[in-house]
């Protein structure tokens, strides 16, 4: 290489030009591939408020405070689809809730490494079941096996199944946040606690757990907002397709946002894309959206505390 | 830059020992260090710096910022061409800061300005036109932890080669890279296995062979021996003396006694209140550390702080 | 008893534990009741799902993969979903896959610490939230509507379902590519630049190797997310219900299709006794790959996790 001591004209340290392109090329196609993602955001906002006003337009507001929820005939009750989200997702939640902090709790404080590698790629295994087969299951299974056999007189389609079902595939997702949460607590906390002669379980108890509070309820922030978002478990297992009274009855059949949605989209206006009914579809993707939006916003956020903390 | 015959001259000169004389200073005297030469593998001297000959690497007033706080400050040293300078200073005085400024390897920190010109060659490293990359190409860098890539031996020193537009055989490059950092005897067998399976010693020699591999004519090395055993650490000192017929190199240690040891010019810097680093004294590596003129100096290197 | 006898027995009395700790012990039995729920539920479900499908392996085995729709369940057969299913795991991966890895090195590599790049971080975490029935009205009101006014029939055609599954895993693949980066060591990245490479030179030539393992196993992830989608697909269009087409390529991306959880569904919905059976066949296929899908994830995962 030469060695230059002192270039007459012109410097040795300038960049070859064409190594100048070639990285303002890819720097360019780096930033267009990440401005796609804004793009996608804005398609789904623009798509479902477009719409959203359209039907709005097309309908007398009262429609949507009818007694029930028959978008055939132009009832288009929100309250009756808020009931069976709420509904669905209490009864979900009772189930992940406590069934995936404890599940938690064990994995992260009391079992062994050995343990640990082995169950913990079940319970990610139980989280890769779609959601469709675990409607199935929850029809099938979940309602004449249990919920029948306490509740002789449920319908075979009741929320109580299909919330069970949401629950469960709920689980691991409560379970995996909240452990990060518990590990990301210092050991130095735990040390202090034994050395000052605490059991084990007061320590999980009175010091993990109060120091992990804001990645638990990340974490079931979180699983509210997939328990609302869920729509197979319902659209199976709790029948009620075509429409709805409102119902705070969770032995019988009932609907959701999510399964409204996809009763409207297999129903026989599929085709038309005018009518109000088709149309009240992408209202019910709007106000979904922007409730699971706020959800996410308020989890992530208390998820970012967990992390800044330690 | 000529060198005066005088008795401390002959006897550094004369001494051939290999095993380094760390001393500490005897109470209340003038600290009295060995300094080992391997003179073997030296030039002549009188040309090891040539009368007339520019320093290969300036510094003029630099100032380095990182955002509003200035790490150091009016610096200005010359680096001797084809000899070990030593930086030497307390932890925090901006040492590293001030050798990475020379491959503007500081330039991936945002926020970071430079005042002042860095000189190679005469140009200033910090012109608009210059392009950092290419003179990440002229001036090499051994870090203070060895980081061979997740590569075969091969494949880590013929990266630089590669990136910077070598194509075809480098197998010769490769060897001769190996043979001067004095690794090709132990690894010419298993090129192919990776960087990451050699010894810490035998890891930082990887890597000074991966810098070589870019001709480049100033080595930058920082602290490339803290994390290395004694033997490893003397087997890197050795490699640097043999290497500087060929390279200049400028080292930083908080290791005193290897800057005493291993270097012929020694800088010292040190932490002003406000916190940036300056520089109290730069001089042969034998007067700093018998003779300093800088009463500061003589306190950092008899141990009485730092 | 002697002095130091005494002694001793006190202190042995008291370092023993004055009462036996009854709360822990039913905590960690409700603790060990939790976990075992969630593993016997799983149990429980695939040994159900697997003693409903025998009946129909048993009698009609490999006819039953190779059959089409039909409404006779003597017939009925998932080999369409096979293909429409296969069809999406190549699809998806081409479509999700170089966008989000790009974006990812442009986040992690190139990006300045400035508005727009937090705009694309929070972005990018929304839309992981979103769910995935939001992705099939955005389906539906962009992708299909595209090509049906591309003159492609209706428009309700696999492309445009894999797009709408692309866009539905993008946030996800963005995700763990940006872990997977954000993993290798800056060492690495130092040792690169100070060699006198560019950034694109780093990036492509030591962290996306390195990285490699890491955005794999994502892109398996979300594969196996994306084959196992149903609501997104009903509203952008599968069908649901028999339906034929050729067997050229053409006909199999413009024309109707349908993908193995659809199948599920339809059948699920179905009243007769016998189409329980079938669904439940479905199923096992359906799971076959995704379970196999996540074991692939989870194996690559473990086996590549570098020690740095």
């Amino acid at each position: 290489m030469a060695q230059a001591a002192h270039p007459a004209g012109g410097s040795t340290l300038v960049g070859r030009p064409g190594r100048r392109r070639s990285e303002a090329l890819v720097k360019a196609v780096l930033i267009g591939a990440s401005a796609l993602s804004i793009a996608i955001s804005v398609g789904i906002v623009l798509s479902l408020l477009a719409e959203s006003v359209l039907f709005l337009s097309q309908i007398d507001l009262s429609q949507l405070v009818a007694p029930g929820w028959f978008p055939r005939r132009g009832m288009y009750d929100l309250a009756t689809l808020f009931a069976g989200t709420l509904l669905v997702t209490i009864i979900a939640m009772g189930l992940a809730g406590p069934v995936g902090l404890l599940a938690a709790i064990w994995l992260s404080e009391y079992a062994s490494l050995r343990s640990r590698n082995r169950i913990k790629p079940v319970i990610e295994i139980l989280a890769g079941v779609p959601s469709v087969v675990l409607g199935f299951f929850a029809l099938t299974w979940i309602s004449p096996n249990m919920v029948k056999t306490i509740f002789p007189g449920a319908n075979n389609f009741n929320i109580l199944a299909a919330g069970l079902g949401v629950g469960i595939l709920t689980i691991p997702l409560v379970a995996s946040v909240s452990e990060d949460a518990m590990r990301a607590v210092p050991r130095s906390l735990r040390e202090a606690s034994y050395g000052l002669g605490a059991r084990r379980t007061t320590t999980v108890i009175r010091v993990v757990l109060p120091a992990a509070v804001s990645g638990v309820v990340a974490a079931l922030i979180l699983a509210v907002s997939r328990a609302v978002g869920e729509t197979m478990v319902v659209a199976v297992a709790a029948g009620a397709t075509g429409g709805s009274l409102l119902t705070v009855n969770p032995l019988g059949p009932g609907q959701t946002l999510t399964a409204a949605m996809a009763s409207l989209a297999t129903g026989s206006d599929q085709v038309t894309g005018d009518s109000a009914a088709f149309l009240s579809l992408f209202f019910l993707g709007l106000l979904l959206f922007l409730l699971t939006l706020v959800l996410n916003v308020v989890g992530d956020a208390f998820v970012r505390r967990t992390r800044q903390r330690y | 830059m000529v060198t005066d015959h005088d008795p401390a001259e002959e006897a550094r000169m004369t001494s051939r020992s290999s095993a380094p004389d760390a001393l500490p200073p005897a109470a209340g005297g003038t600290p009295t260090i060995t300094v080992r030469i391997d003179s073997a593998a030296r030039a002549e001297p009188g040309t090891a710096h040539d009368d007339g000959e520019q320093p290969v690497l300036s510094f003029r007033d630099v100032s380095f910022y990182y955002g509003a706080f200035r790490a150091v400050k009016d610096v200005t040293i010359d680096v001797r061409t084809r000899q070990i300078t030593a930086i030497i200073g307390p932890s925090g005085c901006g040492k590293s800061t001030l050798l990475r400024t020379i491959n503007r390897m500081n330039d991936l920190i945002p926020r970071t300005r430079l005042e002042g010109e860095v000189l190679f060659h005469g140009e200033n490293l910090y012109a608009p036109y210059v392009d950092a990359v290419e003179v990440r190409r002229r001036i090499g860098m051994v870090f203070q932890k060895p980081n061979p890539f997740p590569k075969s031996i091969y494949d880590n020193v013929a990266f630089g080669p590669r990136v910077n537009g070598m194509k075809g055989r480098i197998d010769d490059l490769v060897e001769a890279s190996l043979r001067r950092a004095a690794l090709w005897d132990e690894v010419k067998d298993k090129l192919n296995q990776s960087g990451l399976s050699l010894s810490g010693g035998q890891q930082q020699r990887l890597c000074i062979a991966r810098a070589i591999a870019t001709e480049p004519e100033v080595i930058l090395m920082d602290e490339p021996c803290s994390s290395l055993d004694p033997r490893a650490t003397l087997q890197i000192e050795e490699l640097m003396a043999e290497l500087t017929a060929r390279y200049t190199i400028v080292i930083v240690t908080h290791n005193m006694q290897q800057a005493a040891r291993a270097s012929d010019f020694t800088v010292f810097l040190n932490m002003a209140e406000d916190r940036a680093g300056y520089v109290v004294e730069q001089a042969e590596t034998t007067k700093i550390f018998t003779n300093p003129d800088n009463r500061l100096t003589e306190d950092y290197v008899s141990g009485r702080f730092g | 008893m002697s002095m130091s006898a005494v002694a001793a027995g006190s202190v042995r009395r008291s370092l023993r534990a004055s009462h036996r700790d009854w709360a822990g012990v039913v905590f960690e039995v409700l603790l060990l009741l939790s976990l075992l729920f969630a593993l016997v539920t799983l149990f429980v479900l695939l040994a159900d799902v697997l003693t409903r499908s025998l009946p129909v392996f048993a009698e009609r085995g490999v006819d039953f993969l190779t059959s089409s729709l039909s409404s006779r369940p003597e017939k009925a057969g998932v080999v369409q979903g096979i293909v429409g299913t296969a069809i999406t795991a190549v699809l998806v991966p081409l479509l999700a896959f170089p966008v989000g890895v790009l974006t990812a090195v442009y986040l992690e590599e190139y990006a300045p610490d400035n508005r727009f790049t937090r705009l694309i971080t929070v972005n990018i975490r929304n839309l992981a939230g979103v769910p995935s029935v939001v992705y099939g009205l955005l389906g539906l009101a962009v992708f299909v509507a595209a090509f049906a006014a591309l003159g492609l029939g209706t428009g309700r055609n696999i492309v445009a379902g894999a797009l709408t599954l692309a866009v539905l895993v993008l946030p996800l693949v963005i995700i763990t590519a940006t872990e997977a980066i954000r993993a290798v060591p800056s060492t690495i990245r130092e040792a690169g630049f100070g060699l006198g490479g560019s950034r694109w030179q780093v990036v492509q030539a030591l962290i996306l190797p390195s990285a490699a393992p890491g955005i794999l196993t994502g892109m398996v992830l979300a594969l196996s997310r994306a084959l196992g989608e149903t609501a997104p697909l009903i509203l952008a269009g599968a069908v649901l219900g028999s339906f034929s087409t050729g067997g050229s390529l053409r006909d199999l991306l413009a024309g109707p299709y349908t993908v193995l959880p659809i199948i599920v569904y339809d059948w699920a919905r179905k009243p007769q006794v016998e189409f329980r059976e079938l669904t439940s066949a479905a199923i096992v296929v359906l799971l076959v790959v995704t379970l196999f899908a996540n074991a692939v994830a989870i194996l690559l995962r473990n086996r590549y996790v570098r020690e740095w």
